[in-house]
């Protein structure tokens, strides 16, 4: 597909933003996306190699804005390189950094450059990145700026009332859920706020707990959530045990059990303590393997519209899951 | 209250080192009861920079004073004749105490001893915690009595961020969560239903963004007086 063709002539009037990952939900496929860490530095070359592996394997690709609140190239910029590319992006903005004025001026200029899909988020705090001096924005709330968004494309209005000289942008809203933070009761709620704020689609946290995933899809299902917005879970294969330990104990609002760690743990039987290569190739295959059997038990889980894999630093994994799950080729890759 | 933190000793010695004579005032307010800049606090700092300034073989006067409130007009007045016989006057009060002292006597260096922090209550015996941002605008009666202004980090409206885990804020586990706080307030008052709403973008011009903030009460003005001038 020709990304520029592909916004230019939206399949169907009734899209609203034309986007890849739009038309692959709205025609009822498992939609799968990845995420795309921006390089710490000015490296082009890093984001198109990143691309090209992911091309192909995911509708759409998330691109994340200044994640853990370390500085690294811009969400808008690292997207357009992925355009170019023929990967669509999926930009991601957090409310940290910019207030509602430059959140707006981002979105004109996202979406002049062809820039389709928006993920909506808080941003981690300021003080567990590498600029913890740094003064935070949170100028409006990751729900309001859901709101703001769907106002400035379905009503073309700015968050002020006034009027988007020539039309808003067209741009498919996402934002997050954390199925397992707390207050657990509410989380449900929180998830039904977004869909009433315009939320298109959610991703969520990395589920590597799947009882207390099914029990927040249920209690999502029962109030009809899923109906309103698509769902895509977050997955992603580990490293090793100690990175399946790391997120338990230290990543507030992570789920990680225990039989997952051991069975991590378990892979490297019979290796040498000493065999470091062979040890770390048997916990990525293990990572993978778990990765993709978590992918098929989600896929049975009702409300579950998508998987969004997440293998930071580690992108070459996204293809081999992908294709383990069953979900190659992708739609319109295909067409 | 206002509550402060004094600076350390190497810091307020350091601000007074080119003075021979400074006047300590303390404040019987806020900054008493929360035990940073009363009488007892401003006779401790006097005392240990005068032990300071000898132990490094110099010599400094510091003369000690305390008013009741910093922040009104006729209580620093009284201190105008004496403050005139110091090089500087180094302030135990809020920012608030300082500047008015610096605002009434112009010709008079005034130094801050203390860290001003925030609004806030002592929670337990040794323990303040802020409460109160003073947006200008209060919402308190849409989230139980629990300000997420102040007390969410990210400052959220719509409920809480991913990292809230065990009643415990991301940022740091000593720190409650406010929504957490919030959503057990809401359901233990029936009040679940008004936090479904979504609560729309805030204001901010009635906070510090709208520029430094004043009120005028035309039912307490002196009539005949003019408003708006100095």
């Amino acid at each position: 597909v020709n990304p520029s063709t592909a916004i230019a002539n939206p399949s169907a009037p009734t899209l609203k933003s034309g986007s890849e990952l739009e038309r692959i939900l709205a025609a009822g496929h498992f939609a799968v996306t990845a995420e795309l860490g921006p390089p710490r530095g000015c490296d082009a070359a890093s984001v198109r190699r990143k691309a090209k592996i992911l091309k192909g394997s995911v509708d759409a690709a998330n691109v994340t804005d200044n994640q853990a609140a370390v500085v690294r190239m811009s969400s808008i910029a690292t997207g357009l390189l992925m355009l170019a590319e023929g990967l669509e992006p999926v930009i991601q903005m957090t409310c940290r950094d910019r207030n509602r004025l430059a959140m707006q001026s981002d979105l004109l200029g996202a979406a002049a450059h062809g820039l389709r899909n928006l993920l909506c988020l808080s941003g981690d705090h300021q003080s567990k990145g590498d600029h913890p001096g740094a003064k935070n924005v949170h100028d409006i709330d990751s729900i309001q700026l859901v709101a703001m968004v769907r106002a400035m494309r379905d009503e073309s209005h700015y968050q002020n009332g006034e009027q988007i000289p020539g039309g808003g942008p067209r741009i498919f809203i996402g934002a997050v859920e954390n199925p397992f933070a707390d207050p657990a009761a509410m989380r449900p709620y929180r998830l039904r706020k977004k869909a009433l704020a315009g939320a298109d689609f959610i991703q969520t946290q990395l589920v590597y707990d799947l009882p207390r995933f099914r029990d927040f899809m249920k209690r999502v299902v029962d109030l009809g959530v899923h109906e309103q917005v698509k769902i895509l879970a977050g997955v992603g294969p580990l490293k090793s045990p100690g990175a399946a330990r790391y997120m338990r104990q230290n990543v507030p609002g992570m789920s990680v059990p225990e039989a997952i760690e051991a069975r991590m743990e378990a892979a490297v039987k019979g290796i040498a303590a000493d065999d470091k290569a062979a040890r770390t190739r048997a916990w990525r295959e293990e990572g993978k393997r778990i990765c993709v059997e978590l992918i098929q038990q989600i896929r049975e889980i009702e409300g579950v519209a998508g998987v969004h894999v997440m293998a930071i630093e580690w992108e070459e994994a996204v293809p081999e899951i992908v294709k383990a799950a069953g979900l190659l080729p992708r739609p319109l890759a295909a067409a | 209250m206002i509550v402060a933190e004094r600076k350390s000793l190497d810091a307020i010695s350091k601000m007074v080192e080119a003075h021979g004579k400074v006047l300590a005032v303390g404040c019987g307010t806020c900054v008493t009861v929360c035990f940073s800049g009363g009488q007892k606090e401003m006779q401790t700092l006097a005392a240990s920079l005068r032990m300071k300034r000898s132990l490094e073989g110099k010599s400094i006067e510091v003369d000690e004073a305390v008013v009741q409130r910093q922040c009104e007009w006729e209580y620093i007045d009284a201190l105008s004749d004496r403050v005139k016989r110091y090089d500087a006057v180094l302030s135990l009060g809020c920012g608030v105490g300082v500047q008015a002292l610096a605002e009434r006597f112009p010709g008079t260096r005034v130094l801050p001893a203390l860290n001003t922090l925030f609004m806030g209550l002592p929670s337990e015996q040794g323990v303040w915690e802020e409460r109160c941002q003073g947006c200008g605008n209060c919402i308190l009666d849409k989230t139980g009595g629990v300000c997420p202004v102040t007390r969410c980090a990210k400052q959220l409206f719509n409920g809480p961020c991913g990292g809230s885990q065990n009643g415990r804020c991301e940022v740091d586990k000593s720190i409650p969560c406010a929504w957490n706080m919030i959503w057990e307030r809401a359901e233990a008052l029936g009040m679940v239903e008004a936090l479904m709403e979504l609560a729309p973008a805030k204001d901010w011009s009635t906070s510090r963004d709208g520029g430094p903030r004043r009120i005028v009460r035309a039912d307490l003005r002196t009539p005949g007086e003019k408003e708006g001038t100095p």
